[in-house]
């Protein structure tokens, strides 16, 4: 399925014009023993009204830090956002009262976590959860929340609905959990869904079908879907656009298509050809040499020279020639690349 | 849910039997030998050998355990060696003022140690915890009787707000009869008040940081909702058990408190039995007892098949 089937989606060109979710020069830092560290710098992307945009990178990347802040997720005490703004249709979330962060959370955004083992509420029948849920945004009486719950139910796939709403999370498969997460994300048919790695938990045929869900139910009800993940692989299978990040930073956007040609970032480039199913069986595994660099030890420059196999001294010292942060470059069509390089580079894509 | 209630009252059958042949075995444990104290200091010979015949004590063992365990399982507990009063009469005039102390002592238990316990869960670490476990500290080692007596000082005579002593049974009005449980149920329920704090905070925090309650954020639900319905109904497990251990505290731990309250409760009836060698009155009692703590435990088991719909399948 490629960007051009999507009716809704637009693409890069899309995310910018008709934005229902836009994230802007993002920084969160964690409450650490010496002092607040920066996890996340400068993090901008846009998502537009029913794209799907993947965001991929290693763990510590800082993605799931993202889509956590972007909800206001982050734990109060031990975190911080000094700087930044995440808009939903244009209203501005980060630093929004609790109270009205809530009544939008599972209203106009909704988040699918990784672990559906785990996190849906062992005490509670998954039909009552949802119907909660569906209460908690729509009102009305609890038998209209419950026939709604059945009906979302119903709709991702579980086969007699109504009487499995009678069940308990730990009568259900890992599957099937995660099918009813997704139903509740999608109850109350929000602008937008974030899914943190939500097939990674699940067995490789399973996950084909969770993402043939997502797929399905993001164009149906033109919901927007932001997917976090580390595996290239499935943002090819199923998203618009991709956002590639690094150590705390974005590094490369593209449409999918674009990324996969002609990666415009080394990092890009090492990630495919980091990945089995990407570059075939016939070359030997390839690995990106080093590991992602912790908060408080980012190397100077562009955050990648270490593991990058182009890197100059230049990149080592920055935009500013004294270690500064390398800032993104726009390219042509709506892509943009945090490399230095980035115009002296042709680096090879995958088909 | 049935099949597993029924699972748990079966269970109680053999435990009762065990319990009855150890009550019984007090007997004959029991260092001295009542047929003496009751024949009276001058007794003959005979008149004890007489007075033994008459209570069944020359009777083969087994025949005095079944005749004894046959009567209990009508309701008969025997008669006591001393007063002539039934046994079953005697427990029965008693055991609603134990009760009302202990349902007293729990009340106020959980009025402390539930917005305690979820305060200090909320918000560990910080100062409102620090103060609610310092509360805690205090609470667990204070000892009973000084409350209790502090209390009778200060509200009763000092301020005569509530009654020093003595206690009024429900039928002479709800009112008067809880209005008199309030100074013994302080003094009992801090204690447990303190426990309980310590039970929840830990199991309360533990549930805070589950994925599932980041679930229940990420859809919107109120904080107050996470934490009173998805947060306490995981949390309430250890909880659950604590409390089912004091209560059992609370029924047999509540001489001291009678005494200082001069209520007319069983831990009472308890020590003059023990001190009179009053055989059938102390194994009524232990027996009575015995059969309350185990009737709590099925209703803390039975709670966790409500809380925890897994245990209720593994039966």
């Amino acid at each position: 399925m490629t960007a051009a089937t999507h009716p809704a989606a637009g693409g890069a060109a899309a995310g910018k014009t008709d934005p229902v979710l836009v994230v802007e020069d993002l920084e969160v830092e964690f409450a650490t023993d010496s002092g607040w560290l920066g996890v996340l710098d400068g993090v901008s992307f846009a998502v537009g009204r029913g794209e799907t945009v993947g965001i991929v990178g290693e763990s510590g990347s800082g993605k799931t830090v993202t889509s956590l802040a972007a909800l206001g997720l982050l734990p109060p005490h031990s975190s911080r956002i000094p700087r930044g703004s995440v808009r939903l249709d244009g209203v501005e979330l980060v630093g929004m009262p609790r109270r009205k962060l809530e009544a939008i959370r599972g209203d106009d955004i909704s988040m699918i976590f990784q672990e559906p083992m785990t996190s849906l509420n062992p005490a509670f029948k998954v039909g009552d959860q949802i119907a909660e849920v569906v209460r908690r945004h729509r009102g009305g009486s609890w038998r209209s929340a419950m026939a709604r719950a059945v009906e979302v139910l119903s709709e991702v796939g579980i086969p007699n609905a109504a009487q499995r709403a009678r069940s308990f999370p730990h009568e259900f498969s890992g599957g099937m959990r995660q099918r009813v997460m997704i139903a509740m994300a999608m109850a109350c048919q929000p602008k937008v869904i974030i899914a943190d790695e939500p097939t990674t938990a699940l067995d490789v045929t399973i996950q084909a079908q969770v993402l043939d869900l997502m797929r399905r139910m993001s164009e149906e009800h033109g919901t927007a879907v932001v997917f976090v993940t580390h595996d290239l692989g499935v943002v090819a299978d199923i998203c618009d656009r991709a956002v590639v990040m690094y150590a705390g930073q974005v590094v490369e956007q593209a449409e999918v298509d674009d990324l996969y040609h002609r990666p415009r970032h080394p990092y890009t480039a090492a990630l495919m050809t980091a990945m089995p199913q990407l570059t075939g069986r016939s070359g030997r595994l390839a690995t990106i040499p080093g590991r992602t660099p912790a908060p408080g030890s980012m190397p100077p420059g562009c955050r990648f020279h270490p593991r990058c196999a182009h890197a100059l001294d230049t990149c080592r010292a920055g935009d500013d020639g004294a270690g500064g942060r390398v800032a993104i470059r726009e390219l042509d069509g709506g892509r943009t690349s945090r490399c230095l390089r980035v115009h002296e580079l042709t680096l090879e894509g995958t088909e | 849910m049935l099949q597993y209630t029924v699972k748990r009252v079966l269970m109680m059958v053999p435990l009762l039997f065990l319990v009855s042949l150890g009550v019984f075995a007090l007997v004959l444990l029991i260092p001295g030998d009542p047929a003496i104290t009751i024949a009276g200091e001058n007794a003959t010979v005979a008149e004890i050998e007489a007075t033994r015949e008459r209570l069944g004590f020359n009777d083969p063992v087994i025949v005095q355990y079944l005749g004894w365990a046959g009567s209990a399982l009508t309701g008969d507990l025997g008669t006591s060696l001393f007063s002539n009063e039934s046994v079953t009469g005697a427990i029965l005039g008693r055991f609603p003022v134990t009760i009302s102390v202990a349902a007293a002592a729990m009340t106020v238990a959980l009025l402390i140690a539930v917005p305690a316990g979820i305060i200090a869960a909320v918000h560990r670490g910080r100062w409102p915890d620090r103060l609610a476990t310092l509360l805690a500290s205090i609470g667990i080692s204070m000892p009973n009787f000084w409350v209790g007596i502090l209390l009778i000082i200060v509200l009763a005579l000092m301020f005569p707000i509530f009654p020093a002593v003595g206690y009024t049974p429900i039928t002479d009005g709800v009112g008067a009869w809880a209005w008199g449980l309030v100074l013994p149920g302080i003094t009992l329920g801090t204690t447990v008040a303190a426990e309980i704090t310590r039970q929840l905070r830990g199991s309360l925090h533990d549930v805070m940081q589950q994925d599932y309650i980041r679930t229940a954020r990420a859809n919107g639900l109120r904080g107050g909702v996470i934490i009173a319905k998805h947060g306490l109904k995981n949390a309430a497990v250890p909880v659950v058990t604590v409390i089912g251990f004091q209560v059992g505290f609370l029924l047999g731990g509540s001489v001291i408190v009678e005494r200082v309250f001069g209520l007319p409760g069983l831990g009472d009836l308890a020590i003059r039995a023990v001190l009179q060698r009053d055989i059938p009155m102390i194994q009524g009692i232990v027996v009575v007892t015995a059969l309350v703590v185990m009737l709590i435990n099925l209703a803390v088991d039975l709670s966790y098949g409500y809380l925890n719909p897994k245990v209720r399948q593994q039966g």
